[in-house]
């Protein structure tokens, strides 16, 4: 099914009995794909774009690359950074919006700026019974009613099929530098976090190949300023360069790799104690707050992790999402059944 | 089946009840049985409990004094298994729940009906853990937003958020509005600086939601939680992000003849990629208010901004030059820099006083609709021209930099038909607020006061999916009932 406009998705919704799986362009899904697929990627357009308002209002199935092409044409971009999957999940195709949006798909600047669920100020959606329902709006600031756009944002499908989304935007900054220093393990970390620490306004403090790698982005004279002050209050050698962030966003050095791929979310500090021992690689990012590894399958990491944080299985064999405490996965269950009664969504 | 909020509170205290809002009938069941389910509140909480009625008037309104209601009884638990306990007793009892942080809503959030029980949190203040490696604070929800950042500041911490009743508002409170202030043009609001809660559901269920990191697995429950005004659940503790503080702030002040343009320097300053923390405007009559009330200095002008930026000394140069040069184009009377902190003071005191001064010289009513920056100019006109026609004045000051717009509406409480006028204007904006791709409410929440307005903003379509949310968390309807919501929607759920 490919519906050309949200009336007839809402008509194929209403009228499906079976199960069905949301696609946009396929490149993100990290569920299995059951039953018919109920394909978005007709949605398309930019319908609104208010450069002096920072947003930017797009149908669901509009190429990601498309709607970054016209905000580039105008010095903006999506602020949350989108990692491009498609490597790391052996997928290709086009990246669309709704895609973005439904898996929450944030990069290195989420500990800047946000994951994309807080850049979304509004979405329309159709659930499972073919009802159209708006959520939020396109406006900075918005407390009017319950934040629906949050609970379709990072919902992976399951509730509804998302038709359009409000985005707010971001100027590219002036200037961009990355500080990088080597350094072991847990110094290296040490040193993300005490950049985090300064107010020095850090947009990205990752860590990989034995690499610290901390970003400043701004106006020319602050970057530069920050640039030197970062580097000596953390001590030791800095080089500061123009680096490529596309290897913490896409996670390119595990793709086309055998094992499992995980996603980690845990308190910083206790990413070095949760890689120590494990026949496992990793890169973090966030700081320590998100840790990719790339493990073998027999590896039970949600075990050793405990209630340390959570963990999510991007690629590979086992359950995809982290077990939810009891009285969440009831709330979670009684939603589900309010917005999709007939079960199809997968 | 609805009744006037006067003849609903007239059990507790008839002479005492103003305003003109439907609130639903208390219900006789739960009045009658008021003794048994104090002493069951008793057993609960044993010294936290405010039964007799000139005590439980204290909790009698919010900050939206227009309207007022003593409840049936006020329960101040200390723990989240106090909370537990209450909350457990009052849904097996059917006893409708009013969940209260420091009753500073601006909206009615907290407005008692007669036949509740407020939950009030101010005794949770406490500082369960600070963790400056990891960036977060927990605290218990009761505790306020201003003392949040005084727990870390001496560590060179803040808590982002500051709306500006930050002295006394409870971050339960924060949460349960999603609310803003005036630096959340760079930081965000309460959604975008909250990691996790402890939410008691109305069965006494008690829910631990996000944690101290970045994201949380499966359907985004937090999210979902802030910003539900008390609907879904008691929020008893919360983590929050903390932030180091910048190494210095600066203001200026940039006076234009005219509104419109001054909203023009607005947008373009926003979309040169600047980032102030802060963009205040203010119109001619809330200047010459504040003039008279605190004195600032204000120069002589039909509006102006208060533009903050942050930094060390060289970068706020750096981002003033630039915005300097982008106001410059749109020809102001003045662009007030400062060259000290006396100076910052200064421009920041007229602002500062604003509410304070224009309660100085008539009652006003604050709205809270927000609209796409790029309209300000035209919302700015046609607020004038709505004023002309109606006969009523309206002074405006209000977050710019995010199109929060702070309309106050300026009339007379002893003149008979204005208070009646003015809420008719009040809606009038914000119908025209929607008109133009805006919204009800940027920071206050719908509270009692705009609930009958939804219907401007959503379809029903549009509501249904939200009280469904509402029948998951709360099937029997029992918390802050009456709010958000227009009440005949939701009547044949209350009743149920």
């Amino acid at each position: 099914m490919r519906p050309v406009n949200e009336d007839e998705l809402a008509e194929c919704l209403r009228m499906a009995a079976g199960p069905l799986h949301v696609r946009g362009g396929g490149t993100r899904r990290i569920v299995a794909a059951d039953g018919e697929a109920i394909d978005a990627s007709a949605l398309t357009g930019v319908r609104i774009y208010e450069p002096g308002s920072l947003t930017l209002v797009a149908g669901a199935g509009t190429p990601l690359a498309e709607v970054e092409a016209v905000l580039a044409g105008q010095r903006q971009r999506l602020a949350f950074e989108v990692p491009d999957l498609r490597g790391l999940l052996g997928r290709q195709g086009v990246s669309t919006l709704g895609g973005v949006a439904a898996t929450n798909a944030s990069g290195p600047r989420r500990i800047q700026v946000g994951a994309c669920r807080d850049q979304v100020l509004g979405l329309r959606f159709v659930t499972g019974e073919g009802v159209v329902v708006k959520a939020g709006g396109r406006v900075m600031k918005n407390v009017t009613g319950l934040d629906l756009s949050k609970l379709l944002v990072g919902a992976h499908g399951r509730l509804g099929v998302i038709t359009e989304l409000a985005f707010r935007v971001q100027a590219v900054p002036e200037a961009v530098v990355t500080l990088i220093g080597s350094r072991d393990l847990v110094p290296g970390l040490a040193a993300l976090r005490a950049a985090l620490g300064s107010p020095m306004d850090v947009s990205g403090a990752a860590y990989l190949n034995g690499q610290a790698m901390i970003r400043i982005e701004g106006m020319a004279g602050s970057v530069a300023y920050r640039a030197e002050a970062l580097r000596t209050r953390l001590g030791g050698d800095w080089e500061i360069v123009d680096a490529d962030w596309t290897a913490v966003r896409d996670v390119t050095p595990f793709a086309g790799r055998d094992g499992n791929v995980w996603r980690i979310s845990v308190k910083p500090t206790d990413a070095p104690h949760i890689v120590q021992g494990l026949e496992a690689e990793a890169i973090f990012d966030w700081g320590g707050g998100l840790i990719w590894l790339l493990a073998p399958p027999d590896l039970d990491l949600r075990a050793m992790l405990g209630t340390r944080g959570h963990a999510t299985l991007m690629r590979g064999t086992g359950t995809t999402f982290h077990p939810e405490a009891p009285a969440v996965a009831a709330l979670t269950a009684g939603l589900k059944a309010r917005f999709d009664p007939k079960g199809i969504l997968r | 089946m609805l009744s006037r909020t006067g003849i609903a509170c007239q059990w507790h205290d008839p002479g005492l009840t103003l305003g003109i809002m439907d609130m639903p009938q208390p219900d006789r069941r739960v009045l009658d049985a008021r003794d048994s389910i104090v002493a069951a509140l008793r057993a609960a909480v044993p010294n936290g409990v405010i039964e007799d009625a000139v005590s439980a008037r204290t909790y009698e309104c919010d900050a939206l004094t227009a309207y007022r209601c003593t409840p049936l009884a006020v329960v101040l638990p200390a723990t989240t298994a106090e909370v537990s306990a209450v909350l457990a007793l009052c849904h097996a009892m059917r006893v409708p729940v009013v969940p209260r942080g420091a009753g500073t809503s601006l909206a009615g959030g907290s407005l008692p009906t007669a036949d509740c029980v407020v939950l009030g949190l101010a005794r949770m203040n406490a500082v369960i853990e600070t963790d400056y490696d990891n960036r977060f604070i927990t605290v218990q929800a009761g505790r306020t937003n201003l003392s949040v950042t005084g727990a870390v500041e001496s560590d060179g911490f803040f808590y982002a958020p500051d709306p500006s009743s930050q002295l006394a508002c409870a971050i339960g409170g924060n949460i349960a509005m999603n609310s803003g202030g005036a630096h959340c043009l760079k930081y965000g609001v309460t959604t975008n600086n909250l990691l996790g809660v402890t939410l008691v559901l109305m069965d006494g269920s008690v829910v631990t939601l996000g944690g101290p990191w970045l994201d949380a697995p499966g359907l985004d429950l937090l999210g979902l939680v802030c910003g539900s005004e008390g609907q879904l659940g008691v929020v008893t503790e919360a983590t929050l992000r903390i932030l180091p503080k910048p190494e210095g702030a600066r203001p200026v002040l940039v006076a234009f003849d005219n509104n419109e343009v001054a909203g023009d320097c607005v947008a373009d300053i926003i979309r040169a990629g600047l980032l102030p923390v802060a963009i205040e405007f203010m119109d001619r009559p809330c200047i010459e208010a504040t003039e008279a009330f605190a004195h600032a200095g204000y120069p002589d002008c039909e509006s102006l901004l208060i533009i903050e930026v942050e930094g060390s000394p060289p970068e706020i140069d750096e981002q003033l030059t630039a915005i300097k040069a982008i106001a410059t184009r749109h020809n102001p009377v003045e662009f007030r820099e400062s060259r000290s902190d006396d100076e910052s003071r200064r421009i920041w005191l007229g602002r500062k006083s604003a509410f304070g001064a224009m309660g100085n010289i008539a009652d006003y009513m604050c709205l809270d609709g927000a609209i796409p920056v790029s309209e300000l100019a035209f919302v700015l006109r046609r607020i004038g021209e709505m004023s002309r026609q109606i006969g009523l004045d309206v002074a405006n000051v209000f977050h710019a930099g995010d199109g929060n717009l702070h309309p106050l509406i300026l009339y007379d409480a002893n003149k008979p038909g204005d208070l009646e006028k003015c809420e008719t204007f009040g809606a009038d904006i914000l119908r025209l607020c929607v008109e133009v791709g805006g919204c009800l409410t940027g920071e206050h929440g719908v509270g009692v006061e705009k609930r009958d307005l939804m219907r401007v903003q959503f379809t029903d379509a549009d509501l249904e999916a939200q009280l469904q949310i509402k029948d998951v968390f709360d099937p029997d309807w029992l918390l802050n009932p009456a709010k958000v919501f227009p009440l005949s929607l939701t009547a044949s759920r209350r009743a149920g």
